[in-house]
């Protein structure tokens, strides 16, 4: 088994508060994990300690068993790691093309080709016909397509999809789920916070649960689901033992 | 689409540039033009860094005075060619600019922190040559007359002028040729937001250094050609704060971050500046009370610049299709 990242007793402080605590993970690759928790669990920070935007106080972070915690973001980006933000970050004044376009240069160093290569993962997530629009002007939506394009176009390994899927409709969930299954299916390994569970379930084969920074289960979606810890997490102490009651 | 067309508007901006000099004989005009490419110059150095890559400098006037101090000194106390010494102006140029980048970027500087901090150097050096004997003090440098092409000198204002246009058109090419590189699309997206730059992979010390050099290079271009045409530099001409002024006003009031826009700006300062003249007469200061007017208008109706308007005044010519991209 080959484990294409692995997060060893990783430890993130803040002042005061300890936002991710010894932390330790091993993601297969070509595997879909789905990362939930609370609010304020720690899960983008977990993101940001993998993808070089904060240092560990503690622990280690590797790479295709190669040790990246020094690394910065931008050196890891290059070796493959891609990550969308929660809250999306697009070029606001640059049109839908011209973003997705930058994360295609890191491949592609001819203009031309860095914008043939945008356009196209464009048109796979249904961005085509807004190509030319500046990004400011764009729906919640399409925000975090294009964030998602973005991350796409910089032919990762590992991508890190922080709630993509949040503020999104019904519909636009639905329009979405598959472009995430088209993505794993292509053999990028995909680790994605999200509080949608039914998207969760539908699309991990692996579930990992953090709660006030530790990890407190991992596995399938439907064990972890039932694991009485993550319920008590999401619905405080107690919890698991009154829904036990009340199906009695 | 042919790799010529992105340059055919600054090639007919350039022949009409070029023969201008060459129809007018009238040295009001010429000297006029001269100063006027000399400022847009300037203002193309500021714009690659600031309208690109949106790191606004206060001090653009540390490079100018070191293109001119460096072409200068280089000929008088080394006995360089003047050519030989221009190049080596900009090299220097380059160098400095390099330098303070790395000190103000690697420490993280941004925004206003960064404009403080250039504006600190530009001063820096404004007062260390004003004390020092090795650059003349505050009596300044002037450069013996001796007008050879091969010495970098014209007895004509003409020629002069179309030196500056090459100049001027090297700015333009190169400033177009950033558009359309990975660097520039690097540079734009630090602009826009630095750390959705870095989750894709732009190493944002690194294009904020290149960026910083290049613009200090062309920056350092139009002090070493200054000193060349008026054969004179002092510590006020070279490093004072009305060149950072008048470097970051062209590309502001003519279009941020656009190819046109330090030149329309720079035309736009210099009627200006004529019409101040002609109002006020000698009265000091008036130019520069009535750019500060021209920036607070430009700021408050047209963050374009005046290449916006023009934009946004063909738009209402009736017959005439509105184009998708704003
Ligand atoms: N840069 C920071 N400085 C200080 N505290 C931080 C910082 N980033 C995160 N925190 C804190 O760390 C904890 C974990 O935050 P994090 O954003 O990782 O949670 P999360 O699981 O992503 O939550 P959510 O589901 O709301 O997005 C929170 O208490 C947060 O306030
Ligand atoms: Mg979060």
């Amino acid at each position: 088994m080959t484990f294409i990242l692995e997060v060893q007793g990783v430890t993130k402080r803040f002042g005061g508060l300890t936002a991710v605590d010894e932390v330790s993970l091993a993601v297969e690759a070509g595997s879909i994990t789905g990362l939930i928790g609370p609010n304020g669990a720690g899960k983008t920070t977990l993101f940001s300690l993998i993808s070089g935007f904060e240092r560990p106080s503690q622990g280690h972070v590797m790479f295709r068993a190669e040790d990246i915690t020094a690394l910065p973001a931008d050196r890891r980006a290059v070796l493959g790691i891609a990550r969308t933000f929660q809250i999306v970050q697009p070029f606001a004044k640059l049109s839908v093309a011209e973003n997705i376009a930058v994360g295609a240069h890191l491949r592609h160093r001819s203009r031309d080709e860095a914008i043939r290569s945008a356009r196209e993962i464009a048109k796979r997530l249904g961005l085509g016909p807004i190509l030319e629009k500046p990004a400011a002007s764009l729906t919640v939506a399409a925000r975090k397509r294009l964030e998602l394009a973005r991350a796409l176009a910089t032919e990762p390994v590992l991508l890190l999809l922080d709630e993509v899927l949040a503020g999104l409709n019904p519909s636009e969930m639905r329009d979405i789920v598959p472009v995430i299954r088209a993505i794993r299916d292509v053999g990028i390994t995909v680790i994605m916070v999200e509080h949608v569970m039914q998207a969760v379930m539908n699309l991990c084969e692996r579930v990992v649960v953090l709660n006030q920074g530790r990890l407190i289960a991992d596995g399938k979606p439907r064990e972890v689901t039932r694991d009485q810890r993550v319920i008590e997490a999401y619905l405080g102490k107690g919890a698991a033992a009154r829904l036990e009651a009340a199906h009695v | 689409m042919s790799a010529a067309r992105p340059y055919a508007s600054i090639l007919a901006v350039l022949a009409l540039g070029a023969v201008l000099p060459l129809v007018t004989s009238s040295n009001i005009l010429l000297n006029g033009m001269v100063v006027t490419l000399i400022v847009a110059l300037a203002g193309y150095g500021w714009n690659l860094l600031g309208g690109y890559g949106g790191q606004f400098s206060f001090g653009h006037a540390a490079f100018f005075g070191t293109g001119a101090y460096a072409c200068a000194l280089l000929q008088q106390h080394y006995g360089l060619n003047a050519w030989v010494a221009f190049g080596a102006a900009v090299a220097l140029g380059a160098a400095v600019g390099g330098g303070i980048g790395y000190l103000s970027f690697r420490s993280g500087l941004r925004g206003s922190y960064f404009a403080l901090v250039t504006l600190a150097f530009a001063e820096v050096f404004r007062i260390v040559v004003n004390a020092s004997p090795f650059f003349n003090g505050a009596a300044g440098v002037l450069l013996k007359l001796d007008t050879r092409p091969g010495n970098l000198q014209f007895a004509s204002r003409a020629s002069y002028c179309e030196l500056a246009v090459v100049l001027v058109g090297i700015a333009l090419v190169a400033t177009r040729a950033v558009e359309r590189s990975r660097f520039g699309a690097y540079l734009v997206a630090v602009r826009e937001n630095e750390n959705s730059a870095r989750a894709l992979g732009v190493d944002t010390f690194k294009v904020k250094l290149k960026a910083i050099s290049l613009s200090a290079a062309l920056t350092a271009a139009a002090g070493a050609f200054y000193v060349q045409y008026f054969l004179l530099i002092n510590p006020e001409l070279g490093f004072g704060t009305s060149v950072s002024i008048q470097a970051l006003l062209a590309p502001i009031i003519g279009g941020l971050g656009t190819v046109f826009g330090p030149l329309v700006g720079a035309i736009a300062l210099h009627e200006l500046g004529e019409f101040a003249q002609g109002l006020l007469g000698g009265l000091p200061g008036a130019d520069m009370a009535l750019f500060g007017l021209s920036l607070i208008l430009v700021i408050a109706f047209a963050r374009g610049g005046v290449l916006s308007l023009v934009q946004a005044l063909r738009w209402r010519v009736p017959g005439k299709p509105i184009e998708a991209r704003p």
